[in-house]
């Protein structure tokens, strides 16, 4: 029985819009290496260029946080259940997902996470 | 185990309560979890809600209708109509009012016997530890990261529980942070995710149902943790999938290195929110990136004189379906995978809701080669409010 591989609604755009994946993996980094390899564009949203994990990416074997396992090296087994935990704001526009293929990604961008809505102020109330 | 929230000294505690509370809260005092001593809990409790929207709606209705004796209400926004899809305290008649006033107006006629003060501002850096000094529990139903670390910052130099409710399309998350032996939100999330992230208006929404789940989970703790009752969602972050209606929960920890709860936190103040995030400068609304325009105007003129434009619309299918201009629909994420589709000889006009997403499309065909290209400029929204006002805005 593989690890399954939970997707979170930001991602899954970049996932043939699936909510979960299952792969044979040792690790947590092997299962993720799978799923980047299989899904090409969620890898920016992951790793960074030199392919380290993500600052503000949480991801979670079962209910345990990997940060405080052994990181990408905490071993699976089959029928672990591996979480990709993203950063919502809440409300009507999401956090956590970089930009599209569209956009230079060299480019700083400042539009931040209301990109859509033309406020920049900081807000409270309306999600 | 059950943890209890010291209510604030100053005014005295009400130590009974009238026959017409006594006949309102009967529910409660009927049953022994609640009861007289918890119902005087309620009402010796000061709750400030940050936003009055989405999650703010249950919660406020809620807590005033459970009775919690002063609620505090902070918003600056205008209720609009896109609101009343999922921010139930308001009704049709309240649109362009004040959302803090309107909501307090809301909750006064469900309890009269409880205080509620609106605070029409904007919470900052200046003034959140001021706000914050007098209420016992903090709920936090905002939408955006800077107030989402300035609330979680402000709770952590003050020792009060934030009590965090977040939504996004069909999921949520739910937890408790900020009481002394549990995580903040900085253990969860020590960075922001960079600007310059997210998507567009095409991956947003939220299904109206969802905020109310997930507000009355946050009402649920708020009222367990005055009560001193059940087990709370301290160290526990609480996962709903609406689609598939699952919960889940993943333990968090604190982390004794945290900035800002750890044993040496480096964070003694409040910081900039908007630096720290990474979207100072974000104030200015525009286009992302700086692309040849036209107006609405322009482009009905030059399309009534015949000119030969290709219209091409990069937003979501489902939105085509809202309305449209009769355009070439082509969303921009899959731009490059079907950019063959186009004819660089041909003069283009991009557009989509806003403008923003066909800024990036232009910007994208301009770097390959496109040179007879414009952008729509304000998009559908603009279209809709400079030409043909039949067409709907959403």
């Amino acid at each position: 029985m593989p690890v399954k591989v939970m997707i979170p609604s930001p991602l899954r755009p970049y996932a043939g819009k699936r909510d979960s994946a299952e792969f044979h993996a040792r690790t947590v980094g092997e299962a993720l290496g799978h799923l980047t390899t299989e899904f090409g564009e969620l890898r920016k949203h992951l790793f960074t260029e030199d392919g380290k994990l993500r600052s503000f990416v949480n991801i979670y074997v079962n209910d345990e946080d990997i940060r405080y396992l052994a990181k990408e090296n905490t071993p699976t087994k089959d029928g672990d259940t591996i979480s990709i935990i993203p950063s919502i704001a809440g409300g009507t526009r999401a956090g956590f997902v970089i930009p599209s293929e569209a956009t230079d990604l060299s480019r700083p961008c400042r539009k931040g996470f209301l990109i859509d809505n033309g406020i920049g102020s900081l807000r409270s109330g309306k999600p | 185990m059950a943890t209890t929230v010291q209510p604030q000294t100053g005014a005295k505690p009400v130590t009974s309560l009238s026959n017409e509370e006594i006949l309102r809260y009967s529910r409660h005092l009927i049953m022994p979890e609640v009861g007289m001593e918890g119902q005087l809990k309620l009402k010796n409790a000061k709750v400030l809600l940050i936003g009055t929207g989405g999650l703010g709606a249950p919660l406020g209705l809620y807590l005033a209708a459970a009775g919690v004796g002063r609620l505090g209400l902070v918003d600056f926004d205008v209720v609009d109509f896109t609101n009343l899809q999922r921010q139930v305290t308001f009704g049709t008649s309240d649109v362009g009012k004040p959302k803090s006033e309107a909501a307090r107006a809301r909750l006064a006629n469900l309890n009269p016997d409880i205080q509620i003060q609106s605070f029409e501002t904007q919470l900052t850096s200046a003034n959140a530890l001021e706000l914050f000094k007098d209420f016992d529990v903090i709920v936090d139903g905002t939408d955006n990261f800077p107030t989402r670390y300035l609330v979680n910052d402000a709770c952590i130099l003050l020792g009060k529980p934030n009590v965090y409710g977040s939504i996004f399309r069909f999921e949520g998350q739910a937890t408790v942070f900020g009481m002394p032996d549990g995580p903040c939100y900085r253990c969860l999330y020590p960075e922001p995710p960079p600007p310059g992230l997210v998507p567009s208006c095409a991956e947003g929404g939220v299904l109206g149902v969802l905020p109310g789940i997930v507000g009355s989970i946050q009402a649920m703790e708020t009222i367990k943790l005055i009560l001193g009752r059940g087990d709370n969602l301290v160290g526990r972050l609480l996962l709903f999938d609406a689609l598939g209606m699952k919960f889940r929960e993943l333990k968090l920890r604190k982390n004794p290195n945290c900035p800002m709860c750890g044993t040496h936190p480096t964070i003694t103040k409040l910081i900039d929110y908007y630096e720290f995030c990474g979207v100072r400068g974000e104030e200015a609304p525009g286009p992302t990136v700086q692309v040849p325009e036209i107006t609405p105007r322009e482009l009905k003129a030059r399309l009534d004189r015949g000119d030969n434009l290709f219209i091409l619309d990069v937003r979501e299918p489902h939105e085509y379906q809202i309305c449209n201009l009769k355009g070439h629909l082509l969303p921009l994420g899959e731009l490059t995978r079907r950019v063959h589709e186009l004819d660089s000889s041909q003069e283009i006009v991009a557009h989509c809701r806003s403008g923003k997403r066909s800024a990036e499309a232009v910007d994208f065909l301009r770097k390959a080669g496109f040179r007879k290209i414009l952008n729509l400029r304000g998009g559908i929204l603009a279209w809709s409010d400079e030409v043909d006002p039949s067409v709907p805005k959403y």
